[in-house]
């Protein structure tokens, strides 16, 4: 078996391989040394707080990056073409082609001034170069699958008629209009109400298996992580402080950032404990400490090895690490699931 | 008061808006009178009592009459015939002006907004020299290098009026380009031009359709003033600003003949003003309190 353009079983569909992007003249680093890789039908989670390059990091895959923001190395291999090489052109037909992008905000991901019908029939007639009506009548059934009932009356909804929820179901067609193989999900759950949100990753589930769709979602609610995910590449300041499947994580966490955010997550059944916090803040870029850049934070920095820069290092079997005292065994990290 | 029930209760798509100019007792006559000014410069020859042209010495500076109805002028052309064989040119002429106006400073402005770069860089500069200059003399060097004729002087006025227009699109499309479904737009394989034409422009139409009505009503008094100065509409052509020129040389001999003409402009810059104004309250631009 061969996928896509022939190439044997086990190449990841999407590898991206030290992947760098600077603010050129003013910061460099923003995203440092990024390596992971996202597998036929696999779904991967990129997380971290705010402000460590997760955002940067999927959208450089689709080229979408801010104005003035460069990828200055690496390489973003999807499907067997180097991204990063490809034209404005390419990329175009790439971008809600065979890769699908949802946002975190369904309301401002929407265009006010187009119905819904026609901003999902628009992937179907770009790429596809469907006619309107054969496009809406694409979009009908689209709107149908992602559980939008009254599918006809919804197609000419304008998307400020709808609810968060639904909202966001549009968005998901829309990107899985044409059937992509990656499909890109930024926070696609934040801005929904806690019921909705299970709806969502419902969706996402049924459409994941369907399709045999691979995910990559960009996310900071380890709930979600656990319940969706296979894989998860954890990220610090710009760099990935560790890398490896979900149960590894939770049971075996490799980098004193993992499980401190593991601590961090609020316990049911535990009436008035105290949150645990990680002090301090994540360094802006251009900040960032010259060793280890969770050393500031860490409760378990050395000075003699962590303040020396740290690499990415494999402990396990797929168990990558950017904590050089857990990679030599100096340190044993317990685990937020104790098996 | 039932104004400001309507504005807030109004939504932003544009039946609702034009719905809710209809309603209000100045939009409507704004756009009744502009209705009124199109339908004459359409049928004008049709409906005008006499030949716009047609001179009758002997009978110069007539007043008021049945068959005159607003008198002659000083060739003993009817004055009533004239305003209205001047109506082509007072809807004509701001249209050239806006049109060349948008076909420079809309695309850049556009442009400029959502990509920035060297464009914007660019273009910013040229806009913040333009707009230094005071747009009558701008008009007036630049009709001196084409030459006079309502055309060229249309064609200054444009180009005058661009930077403006650069400005407000460049601005509005700014703020939208924030928005997220620029960026989903562009993620679903969509280029640049047809994100600038279908996914931006109709969110920035309110504010644009603002400064364009009320750049037609600048538009006409700057044909007015160029034509009063004899460097717009030649003559026989008449044009508002060429009869109040005319009837100010002779304002000794006929006092009442700056009147129509100056009128007309009045109530033309009045009905564009309006609309544009009405517009900004429909789409909720600006609140009214």
């Amino acid at each position: 078996m061969t996928t896509g353009q022939g190439q044997p079983v086990g190449e990841p569909l999407l590898a991206v391989e030290g992947l760098t992007i600077d603010l050129p003249g003013r910061q460099p680093g923003l995203v440092q040394d990024v390596t992971f890789e996202v597998r036929k039908g696999r779904a991967v989670a990129l997380i971290g707080e705010s402000g460590c390059g997760k955002t940067l990091t999927s959208m450089a895959v689709l080229g979408l990056l801010p104005p003035a923001v460069r990828v200055s190395a690496g390489a973003i291999r999807f499907d067997g073409v180097d991204l990063l090489r490809c034209s404005a052109r390419q990329l175009r037909q790439i971008r809600g082609g065979p890769v699908g992008m949802v946002f975190q905000e369904p309301m401002s991901s929407l265009n006010p001034t187009m119905t819904v019908g026609d901003q999902i029939a628009e992937v179907r007639r770009l790429h596809l170069k469907e006619r309107r009506s054969v496009a809406l009548r694409q979009a009908r059934e689209l709107l149908t699958r992602v559980g939008i009932p009254n599918a006809d009356r919804r197609l000419r909804s304008y998307p400020h008629e709808l609810s968060g929820g639904m909202q966001q179901r549009v968005m998901i067609a829309a990107a899985i209009a044409c059937e992509p193989k990656l499909l890109i999900a930024d926070e696609p759950t934040t801005a929904l109400d806690v019921t909705i949100q299970a709806e969502i990753l419902e969706l996402l589930r049924d459409l994941r298996d369907s399709l045999e769709l691979a995910v990559l979602l960009v996310t900071h609610d380890l709930g979600v992580v656990a319940d969706f995910c296979d894989d998860v590449v954890v990220m610090y300041a710009g760099h990935i402080a560790e890398r490896t499947s979900v149960d590894e994580l939770f049971y075996r966490p490799r980098h004193p950032y993992s499980s401190a955010l593991l601590a961090s997550v609020p316990q049911s059944g535990r009436a008035r404990t105290k949150l645990n916090v990680i002090a301090g803040r994540v360094p802006s870029a251009g900040q960032f400490p010259g060793g280890c850049r969770f050393e500031p934070r860490c409760e378990h920095s050395v000075e003699s090895v962590c303040r020396l820069p740290q690499a990415d290092t494999a402990v396990d079997d797929g168990h990558r690490t950017r904590c050089g005292r857990v990679a030599s065994g100096d340190l044993i990290l317990e685990g937020a699931v104790r098996g | 008061m039932t104004t400001a029930t309507i504005s807030t209760t109004v939504s932003k798509r544009p039946r609702h808006v034009a719905r809710s100019l209809l309603r209000r007792p100045a939009s409507a006559a704004a756009i009744g009178f502009v209705a009124l000014l199109v339908f004459l410069a359409i049928a004008g020859p049709l409906v005008s009592p006499h030949d716009p042209e047609t001179q009758d010495l002997g009978n110069r500076f007539a007043g008021l009459s049945s068959t005159h109805l607003l008198g002659t002028d000083e060739f003993g052309r009817d004055v009533a015939s004239r305003i209205i064989q001047a109506t082509r040119i007072a809807i004509v002429a701001p249209l050239i002006a806006v049109g060349v106006g948008l076909l420079i400073g809309l695309p850049l402005g556009l442009w400029a907004g959502l990509r920035r770069g060297a464009v914007d860089a660019i273009a910013g500069r040229l806009a913040d020299t333009i707009l230094s200059l005071p747009a009558l003399v701008g008009a007036l060097a630049i009709v001196a290098v084409l030459g006079p004729g309502l055309v060229n002087a249309m064609l200054a006025v444009g180009i005058i009026f661009s930077p403006g227009l650069f400005r407000v699109v460049r601005g509005a499309t700014l703020s939208v380009a924030e928005e997220t479904f620029v960026d989903s737009a562009e993620a679903i394989g969509s280029s640049t031009r047809r994100t600038l034409w279908v996914h931006i422009l109709p969110n920035i139409a309110a504010p644009l359709l603002v400064q364009v009505t009320i750049l037609m009503g600048v538009a006409l008094l700057a044909e007015a003033s160029l034509s009063f100065i004899g460097l717009g509409v030649q003559p026989p052509d008449a044009s508002w600003g060429s009869m109040l020129k005319s009837a100010y040389n002779n304002q000794f001999e006929s006092p009442f003949s700056v009147v129509p003409s100056g009128i007309a402009m009045v109530l033309t810059v009045l009905a564009f003003n309006t609309i544009g104004d009405s517009i900004r309250d429909a789409v909720g631009l600006r609140r009214r309190t």
